[in-house]
C-alpha cells in the first residue's frame, strides 16, 4: 500500500512537472517526486530491517537541499531579468 | 489497528494534498499543500517506527527546503501568464506520459515486491544505532554529501556574483 502511495506522488510529481507553467510550482513538484522516493525507500528500509534505505532517504535530503539552495537563486536571477515566472517566456535559453 | 488506521490517513492526506498541488493555482497555496504532504509523509515514517527520518524530514524539509521556498514566493509575487493559464499546452501528453508512467512501473514493480515482513523494525532506526552504523559504515558517503555541499554553497555564491554583476 505504502509502495503505491510512493508511486502515485512520483508520478504526481512527474505530471506537475510536466504540465504547470509556473516556476517555482515545477520545483515544488519536484520535491513531491523525491519525496516519493523517500517513502519507497523508508518502506523497504523497513521491510528488509536493513539501514542502508534510511541512509540514502539521509543523503537525498541534503541533495534536495543543495538543489534547492542552487535553483532558488536561478530562478530568482532569472525572474530579476525578464519579470516573468512562466517556463515559456525562457526558450531564448535554448541552446 | 489504530495504527493501521492512522497509517492509511496519513498516506491519504498526502496523496490528496499531491494532488491539490496540481490544480492550485497560486503558488503560496501550492508551497502549503506540499508542507502538508511532507508532514503527513513524516507521520507515515514515524509510524513505520523510523524517528530517525520523520525528523530529519520535518527538520530539513519543512523547515528550511519549503522556508526557503516560501520566501522566494513572497519575492516573486509576479501575476503573469502562468497565474492566469496554470497548465502549458503540454497538458494532454503531459497526462498520457503519466498514465503510461503509472503503468510500466506497476507492471514492472509488482511482481518483484518483496514479501512484507510485518512488525515494524523499531530498534534499528534508534538515533544511537542509526549514528553509530552510519559513522562506522557509511563514513565516505557522509564525507561526500558535505563536499557536495559546500560545492553546492559555492555555486549559490557565484550565481549571485554573477547576478550583481550583470546589474553592474
Amino acid at each position: 500500500m505504502l509502495i503505491a502511495t510512493s508511486v502515485a506522488l512520483f508520478a504526481l510529481g512527474l505530471l506537475g512537472v510536466i504540465v504547470r507553467r509556473n516556476v517555482l510550482v515545477m520545483l515544488m513538484c519536484m520535491e513531491l517526486m523525491l519525496n516519493g522516493v523517500n517513502l519507497s525507500l523508508v518502506t523497504f528500509a523497513q521491510q528488509t530491517a536493513s539501514s542502508a534505505g534510511a541512509v540514502l532517504v539521509f543523503l537525498i535530503f541534503v541533495v534536495a537541499a543543495a538543489e534547492i539552495a542552487i535553483a532558488i537563486p536561478i530562478v530568482l536571477l532569472l525572474v530579476h531579468r525578464n519579470a516573468v515566472l512562466d517556463l515559456d517566456a525562457y526558450t531564448d535559453l535554448k541552446g | 489497528m489504530i495504527e493501521t488506521l492512522l497509517l492509511w490517513l496519513f498516506a491519504g492526506t498526502a496523496l490528496v494534498a499531491a494532488v491539490l498541488m496540481l490544480v492550485l493555482r497560486h503558488p503560496m497555496r501550492v508551497a502549503l499543500a506540499l508542507t502538508a504532504t511532507m508532514l503527513s509523509l513524516a507521520g507515515v515514517y514515524a509510524l513505520l517506527g523510523v524517528h530517525v527520518i520523520a525528523v530529519f524530514q520535518v527538520l530539513i524539509y519543512v523547515g528550511a527546503v519549503m522556508v526557503f521556498m516560501v520566501y522566494a514566493i513572497m519575492l516573486l509575487d509576479v501575476r503573469d501568464r502562468s497565474f492566469t493559464r496554470r497548465f502549458s499546452r503540454l497538458l494532454v501528453p503531459g497526462v498520457a506520459a503519466a498514465l503510461l508512467f503509472v503503468a510500466i512501473v506497476a507492471h514492472g514493480v509488482w511482481r518483484a515486491l518483496p514479501e512484507p515482513a510485518g512488525g515494524p523494525g523499531g530498534a534499528l532506526f534508534g538515533l544511537q544505532p542509526f549514528s553509530a552504523e552510519f559513522l562506522n559504515q557509511y563514513w565516505l558517503h557522509f564525507e561526500l554529501v558535505s563536499v557536495l555541499l559546500v560545492a553546492a554553497i559555492v555555486a549559490a555564491l557565484a550565481v549571485l556574483e554573477v547576478g550583481r554583476r550583470h546589474r553592474g
